[in-house]
């Protein structure tokens, strides 16, 4: 019976994700600071699972950080999503992913509140035409870059060249998740798992081979916080919260994190550089950070790309004893050079946190 | 009554919002809310009492809240949303108080409000010039040295960074970091113009240029504390 009834929970936390044929939207904060993260999941959809994925570069930002920084008013962020849907619809497409949870979020806030006030809809709609002469449809599916690749998880286990497995103990490799809040607090059913058992990222992991670690504050907010670190006055906030994780989750000794978020792995990952230079704690083994990876980057090491292809030079902790765990061979020196190995100098080396 | 309340009645000002309107039901003072919220463990914080205080409609103590710091302790992660028992949104209500403090320049009487400025500045040239929220052109590492020795590398041979993690920066056609079609960005412009985006940038601008002739400061200097200056009254510990 309590297996039934779990069963009866989880499908009402099932999301429905089609296939194929997706209209995509880039991420302001993933473009900076992850750029080959996006690289790869268009390599991943179009050059490996032979999916259809349509951009234009007429599409931009969402408004969704200027949004939750309080500098736009509603009506603002609404009509550049309204711009954004009419670019979808006007391409021939009605399945909308973007590649961000504030994005997400974003979209899935306007398209419940216009359900909810269709008088909202239909101004947003004479402003889009005031300001564009464009006109949309909504997208019939939403789903978060994530979403596609949890939907293809064990197509990219069927063509895994590595495993989320330490290849000395041949035990799993014990792996957080963070899934960003604005994939699912705001609305559960949007996200898979819902708020209350999220599995977008979980299910990656346990298709590839790795573990899943619980900690106590496995849910609480990376620190992002927008105005909380765009402001240079209020940044305690930010990483007095990312320091509130790493604190709770030290004890379980996690391998590396997978995040979901676009400002989750920049917090994650700078954060622990922060409090290793301000204090000297770190929290991996030997003086290194716990590696932190996009699910991108995280498919791309399972699917054996190199490393320095899906930018992992640019995250400040460094990732190389998790390649070592894996048993994932890299060249040291290729690690900062230009393309066709131009001598780009290297970075600088923190005093506390161990890089390379 | 006072000279507010002769003015504007806040609370029928808010009710106008639609974040209000859906954040907004009736608060039983659970604090469930408070309890969640990452804000509170880290600021004087709380957001039951913030719900709690609009929901007297008392146009004296809205009107002070609207020009406290309290409203601006918010990270808008709304893990608020999806505790609450009666299916209130404080996240949205700060919002809502927010915009309102915003678009009647109360924002200007808080150390945290008056961080408007320099926020609508960055966040609103980066949409209007480059199309994005955030931008390499002006996310410079001298003011956040935060993102590591790494990202001072990065930013010293950005180009070639990019070009070698398989970007198109500034470049034509689709791809990561493209230059946005300037006709594109004249939309954003438009849809500015249309919806209030524009009207927004200007008031906070002056109401705040408002504030640094009452302070007998530059507006230079008054954007400049804003973005750097923290007291420690607002902290829990």
């Amino acid at each position: 019976m309590i297996s039934q009834g779990k069963q009866k929970i989880w499908s009402d936390y099932q999301k429905e994700i089609p296939d194929d044929h997706w209209y995509y939207v880039r991420s302001c904060i993933r473009q900076n600071f992850f750029p080959a993260s996006e690289k790869m999941f268009t390599e991943i959809t179009k050059k490996v699972l032979h999916k259809d994925l349509y951009e234009t570069p007429h599409h931009t930002t969402c408004g969704g950080i200027a949004y939750h920084c309080d500098t736009i008013p509603q009506e603002t962020a609404m009509t550049i999503v309204a711009r954004q849907f009419a670019l979808m619809t006007e391409a021939g497409y009605e399945n909308y992913v973007p590649s961000c949870i504030t994005s997400f979020g974003n979209y899935a806030e306007i398209l419940e509140t216009w359900h909810e006030f269709p008088e909202l809809e239909a101004k947003i709609r004479e402003d889009l035409w005031k300001a564009c002469r464009r006109e949309f449809n909504k997208p019939k599916y939403l789903a978060h870059s994530s979403d596609l690749i949890f939907h293809w998880r064990n197509e990219i286990a069927a063509k895994a060249k590595h495993h989320l497995v330490n290849k000395e103990t041949g035990e799993p490799l014990k792996i957080v998740e963070h899934i960003g809040c604005h994939y699912a607090k705001m609305f559960p059913h949007k996200g898979v798992g819902g708020a209350e058992y999220p599995y977008v990222l979980a299910g990656m992991i346990d298709s590839w081979g790795g573990q899943v670690i619980d900690y106590p504050e496995r849910r609480h907010c990376c620190g992002y916080g927008f105005r909380q670190y765009h402001v240079k006055a209020n940044r305690s906030y930010s990483i007095s919260n990312t320091w509130k994780k790493f604190e709770s989750m030290e004890p379980y000794h996690p391998d590396a994190i997978i995040t979901n978020c676009p400002g989750c792995p920049y917090f994650l990952d700078r954060w622990q550089y922060v409090i290793a230079e301000q204090t000297g704690k770190t929290y991996g083994e030997n003086g290194f950070g716990i590696p932190v990876l996009t699910y991108e980057e995280l498919a791309g090491l399972v699917l054996g790309y190199n490393p320095w292809d899906l930018g992992l030079q640019l995250h400040q902790v460094a990732v190389e004893p998790l390649l070592d765990k894996i048993g994932i061979e890299y060249d040291p020196k290729a690690k900062y050079v230009g393309l066709n190995q131009e001598d780009l100098l290297r970075p600088e080396l923190p005093s506390s946190l161990k890089c390379f | 009554m006072n000279d507010t309340e002769k003015k504007i009645n806040l609370f029928d000002e808010l009710s106008k919002d639609y974040r209000f309107r859906e954040g907004f039901h009736t608060c039983i003072n659970c604090g469930t809310c408070t309890a969640v919220c990452p804000a509170a463990e880290f600021y004087k914080y709380d957001p039951r009492q913030i719900v709690n205080i609009v929901q007297t409609r008392d146009n004296e103590q809205i009107e002070n809240l609207l020009k406290s710091d309290t409203i601006w302790y918010c990270g808008e992660c709304m893990s608020c949303v999806t505790r609450c028992p009666r299916t209130n949104g404080p996240g949205l209500v700060i919002m809502a108080l927010r915009d309102l403090s915003a678009r009647l320049g109360y924002f200007t009487e808080s150390e945290k409000g008056r961080q408007l400025l320099p926020l609508t500045h960055i966040m609103t040239n980066n949409i209007l010039n480059y199309g994005y929220c955030v931008h390499p052109k002006t996310f410079k590492w001298e003011e956040h040295k935060e993102s590591g020795p790494v990202w001072k590398w990065h930013t010293e041979h950005l180009e070639k960074s990019l070009e070698r993690q398989g970007a198109n920066y500034m470049g034509d056609g689709p791809g990561v970091l493209r230059k946005i079609p300037q006709e594109s960005l004249d939309e954003l412009k438009a849809i500015f113009d249309v919806t209030g985006g524009t009207e927004r940038i200007k008031d906070v601008e002056n109401y705040s240029a408002e504030k640094a002739k009452e302070l007998g400061i530059s507006l230079e200097e008054y954007e400049k504390q804003a973005f750097e200056f923290c007291s420690d009254k607002h902290f829990n510990h």
